[in-house]
């Protein structure tokens, strides 16, 4: 959404596999590498590319259960998570410690504002280590796009958002069926209020908004924002980069701004983290408590 | 050149970035299962136990708040009845000590006025008696002076005891008689 403007090339590269001309994919590359407008001249410009999302091998080549950097970068936001979480919580004092508040601050954050506040104190408890799961996963895991070193968010990559996506998507079904299977269909599939010759078109619009497009959704909205968010970063720093140092003269300034609009949505990119994430956690519970609900 | 860049781009755009890679979706599985069983038989139990604590520390302390009122106040009660106590003793001590004093004062004014009256007493029957003793010493003496005077005037001896005392009586008789009408009349004894 907030990318749709930069996002089309990603999807054009996407479909342009699926029809495959190796010539249009190639143009497209260059479509890519030209988004920058003072990379023409020289070659020497490396706009980013679709790519850096698929770094070289490090571990377990050819097996199921090959590890890149990426896959480390996530192993490490595990590691960190849970440092951070089992120092916060190791020494529970009713007094809270300052390391101890700010783990608390985080854990009733996901707690009061997004379980108990959709899905009430009993549900809410229920669904609570599924919310907090989510909530930090994508949290952490997107911070790490704008991790010095790192450079790049866990959620990039398909894997986990379409993981969280799905288990979102099972999840309310679960609830649903569990307390209700047959009313759950019926407000899912044929939402009452509507008058009944309606339900030729609403029923269909309804499966396909309940069940199709919300893990999808999900999904894609997550892994968008981070990989938009990445490309965008490394564009402005690698124009800046070519401007400092390869262009000539006047085209230096350029290099100044092109640093400051990096570092802005460096500052962006944090925002987009913490949103991310709470959006996801927020659509579980929304997803669930809408499967819980009586009437719509 | 440009077949070289198309030729790298072919190569290198390969990837499509929506089709998920079975490491991808493994390692994911991986992560989140550990994540989750960390949150969820690790971290909020621990906050779901301090949660608890703390509700259950706020409400002791309430409850201990009120036991301590409770106490202050029965304290309060006991106090001013003490001090109602010890003022209505010390009220009865000071009118016990007035009514005391009053006693005591009458009594020693009582003891006083006694003792005056009986030293006056005393002091005036010594001065009875020492006045009876001066007479009869004073009577003999003089008698005896009076005689031996008068021996020596009328050069008789009137040591006739009979007769020297049946003398001394009528003269003392004579100026007893004198000295009755005026009582202080000093000076007539003086005459004589």
């Amino acid at each position: 959404m907030l990318y749709s403007v930069v996002n089309p090339p990603i999807f054009v590269v996407a479909r342009a596999e699926l029809t495959a001309p190796k010539q249009e994919k190639a143009l497209l590359e260059i479509a890519v590498n030209l988004m920058v407008p003072s990379a023409t001249g020289d070659g020497e410009f490396n706009g980013p590319s679709i790519n850096e999302f698929f770094p070289d091998v490090i571990f377990f080549e050819g097996t199921n259960f090959e590890i890149n950097r990426i896959i480390l970068i996530r192993f490490l936001a595990v590691a960190v998570l849970m440092l951070v979480f089992w120092l916060g919580t190791r020494r529970m004092k009713i007094i809270p410690t300052r390391g101890q508040s700010l783990a608390e601050m985080g854990l009733d954050f996901v707690r009061v504002n997004i379980a108990e506040d959709l899905l009430g104190k009993k549900d809410g408890r229920r669904f609570l280590p599924l919310l907090t799961t989510i909530f930090f996963m994508v949290l952490f895991m997107n911070i790490t796009g704008i991790i010095p070193f790192l450079n790049i968010a866990g959620t990039s990559v398909i894997g986990v958002p379409l993981l969280l996506g799905v288990i979102s998507y099972g999840t309310f079904i679960y609830a649903g069926v569990k307390k209700s299977p047959v009313k759950f269909f019926r407000n899912s599939l044929f939402p009452p209020g509507v008058p009944p010759f309606l339900y030729i078109i609403v029923t269909p619009i309804e499966f396909i908004s309940t069940f199709l497009v919300r893990p999808v959704t999900l999904t894609l909205r997550l892994m968008m924002n981070m990989i938009v968010g990445h490309l965008l970063l490394v564009l402005f720093f690698s124009a800046t980069q070519f401007f400092f140092f390869t262009a000539d003269g006047g085209f230096k300034l350029f290099g100044a701004g092109t640093l400051v609009f990096g570092f802005a949505f460096t500052l962006f990119e944090v925002l987009i983290a913490v949103l991310q994430a709470y959006i996801f956690a927020l659509l579980t519970a929304v997803y669930i408590q809408l499967a819980l609900a009586e009437e719509h | 050149m440009l077949h070289a860049v198309i030729a790298a781009a072919t190569e290198e755009a390969t990837k499509n970035p929506l089709i998920p890679e079975v490491y991808d979706i493994i390692w994911s599985a991986v992560c989140f299962v550990v994540i989750l069983f960390f949150f969820w038989k690790l971290v909020l139990p621990r906050m779901q136990k301090l949660l608890d604590d703390r509700a259950e520390a706020i409400e002791g302390n309430i409850a201990k708040a009120d036991e301590a009122q409770r106490k202050a106040e029965a304290a309060l009660v006991q106090y001013t009845a003490q001090l109602a106590d010890a003022r209505a003793e010390a009220g009865q001590i000071r009118d016990q000590a007035r009514t005391d004093g009053q006693r005591i004062v009458a009594e020693h004014k009582e003891q006083a006025a006694a003792e005056a009256g009986r030293i006056a007493a005393s002091a005036k029957t010594q001065i009875e008696a020492e006045r009876q003793a001066a007479v009869v010493s004073l009577r003999s003496e003089v008698g005896a002076l009076a005689i031996d005077l008068a021996s020596g005037v009328i050069g008789e001896s009137l040591s006739d005891d009979a007769k020297a005392s049946a003398i001394v009586d009528r003269f003392l008789a004579e100026l007893e008689a004198s000295e009755v009408p005026s009582h202080a009349a000093a000076p007539s004894a003086g005459k004589i």
